[in-house]
């Protein structure tokens, strides 16, 4: 049902950049063509979890974006069980990279978005509880975001998303900007969530190590303009462990070594 | 607290001990540089025989009016040129055009339209208003942040919902500090209208004091309208405090 095709796909915009953005492309003008994704063609199966990895500025985001409906591709179609996505739908809900929480809603206001169709208000309470719980915000319901901590309010979004049952998760850079530790936690949590509930999700990551413990698939991406330059099933059982596999060790080498970083440890 | 309060007085304690040695030691007469205590005789009879009520509530009337009148065509307006880009480049040089003519300067004009009486009074007032809060609010409206509206597409916003749930609690924070501010100017327009267009308010109380040479009542005068001005920027600052508004403090 939430199988997604993408066909072809491509993007271009035209530059309006005054100062060239980056030291790979010295003749960039402002005014010139910019192809940022070049002729993608990819399909994740239902209840796959898929990370996308690529080097930064890669287009990695727009891929998301597109697939999100938020913006069109210039070339080529993308499919969400068989329909052509013509704009955003709350059957596929992003999760971003920052906070994407309305900040002058509680925790629960937040959580109860997807859950405005709900006209009978016990039933919609008792499903905002449900999902607050799964992420262990019990108490916070009463907050705003802003009194929450980063990590908090990371998991009330991602309670905000499962709230709507969407058929696919579409998360760009989920750990971005929290500290090691909750970083570590939170990727624990996504992992144990998508055992559990098996919806199909995207992750956009910079993080190599995260893809590789959270992924049963990888897609590496190449520098601009972005073609898929590896996939990668990962059928290592979880919880995953590169001291203990060294399978995955290896491949990491390889990854690191494909975006550029020959010497990592 | 208590000694913020305290901290406060003092400012008022030094400027009456000043205004007291002035008076005494300047040489004026008690008619030109009245003293403190003359001043406060002279409160004490406008307060009895009712003319500082009456004036009082005569200006209060119209910037109340001037004001609401504000609110309710500037908001708007500031949303729908934050949100059309389109509206908001026809639109904006025009404002940007009107604003700085001061409001004292449509006096002939609003005379000449609106007769003698609150109504050309209360449109000055508006015009004071209207053009900071439009201003504010389509600044407002275009500092939300993009991800907002993806949120709200992502979760099927109608138009409605777009506009009441998000717009306008995105930009509560920045309109309550428009608010405020330009209270304050609608408040030093209507003294200034007062002078000229009407018969009744703080304003004329002061520019008919000054007829008949009492300059202990156009003090008076003077005093009220500051001590009205600090309560409604006091009233400002609590509206900035109610809940909706205060997740603006931290956030963003």
């Amino acid at each position: 049902m939430a199988e997604i095709r993408l066909e072809n796909l491509s993007k271009e915009y035209v530059n309006r950049r005054q100062r060239r953005r980056s030291r790979q492309e010295p003749n960039q003008r402002p005014g010139d063509r910019v192809l940022v994704l070049d002729r993608i063609d990819l399909e994740f199966k239902e209840g796959e979890m898929v990370c996308i990895l690529g080097p930064s500025g890669c287009g990695k985001s727009t891929l998301l974006r597109i697939i999100a409906g938020f913006d069109r591709p210039t070339g080529g179609r993308v499919f969400i069980g068989g329909k052509e996505v013509a704009g955003p739908r709350s059957d596929s809900i992003f999760v971003f990279q920052y906070s994407g929480l309305l900040p002058w809603m509680t925790v629960a206001e937040n959580v109860g978005l997807g859950l405005r169709h709900l006209k009978d208000s016990a039933r919609k309470e008792d499903k905002i509880r449900e999902y607050i719980e799964m992420v262990e915000l019990e108490g916070f319901e009463s907050y705003y975001p802003h009194q929450l901590s980063g990590g908090m309010q990371r998991r009330a979004e991602l309670a905000r998303a499962l709230a709507v049952n969407p058929s696919l998760l579409i998360m760009d850079e989920p750990f971005s900007g929290l500290d090691f530790l909750t970083h570590m936690k939170m990727r624990e949590e996504v992992v144990n969530m998508h055992e559990f509930l098996r919806k199909t999700t995207l992750v956009v990551t910079h993080d190599i190590d995260d893809a590789l413990i959270m992924g049963d698939r990888i897609v590496v991406l190449s520098g601009r303009p972005a073609t898929v330059k590896l996939q990668q099933t990962l059928d290592f059982p979880r919880p995953r462990d590169f001291e203990r596999s060294p399978e995955l060790s290896r491949l990491r080498s390889e990854i690191f070594l494909m975006l550029g970083v020959p010497y990592a440890v | 607290m208590k000694l913020a309060r305290l901290h406060t007085s003092v400012s008022f304690m030094v400027l009456i001990v000043l205004w007291e040695i002035l008076a005494r030691f300047s040489g004026w007469s008690r008619y030109v540089f009245p003293d403190p205590l003359t001043v406060v005789a002279g409160m004490a009879e406008l307060i009895k025989n009712g003319t500082l009520l009456k004036h009082t509530i005569a200006s209060l009337y119209r910037v109340t009016w001037g004001f609401y009148l504000a609110i309710v065509f500037g908001i708007p307006l500031g949303i729908l040129l934050g949100r059309v880009t389109v509206l908001h480049r026809m639109a904006n040089p025009l404002i940007q055009f009107l604003r700085p003519i001061s409001p004292l300067a449509w006096i002939p004009l609003s005379m000449l339209w609106f007769g003698i009486g609150d109504r050309p009074a209360i449109f000055l007032i508006f015009l004071s208003s209207f053009f900071p809060l439009t201003v504010s609010t389509t600044i407002a409206v275009r500092n939300i942040n993009p991800t907002y509206f993806q949120v709200a597409a992502n979760f099927n916003f109608s138009k409605f919902e777009t506009i009441f749930r998000l717009i306008v609690p995105a930009i509560v924070p920045e309109v309550v500090t428009a608010l405020r501010i330009s209270v304050t100017i609608a408040w030093l327009v209507v003294v200034a209208a007062e002078m000229i267009a009407v018969q009744s308010g703080l304003g004329y109380l002061i520019l008919d004091s000054r007829n008949a040479l009492r300059m202990d009542y156009v003090m008076d005068g003077m005093i009220i309208i500051g001590i009205i001005g600090l309560l409604l920027d006091t009233l400002m600052k609590r509206l900035a405090k109610i809940e909706s508004a205060r997740w603006g403090a931290q956030a963003r």
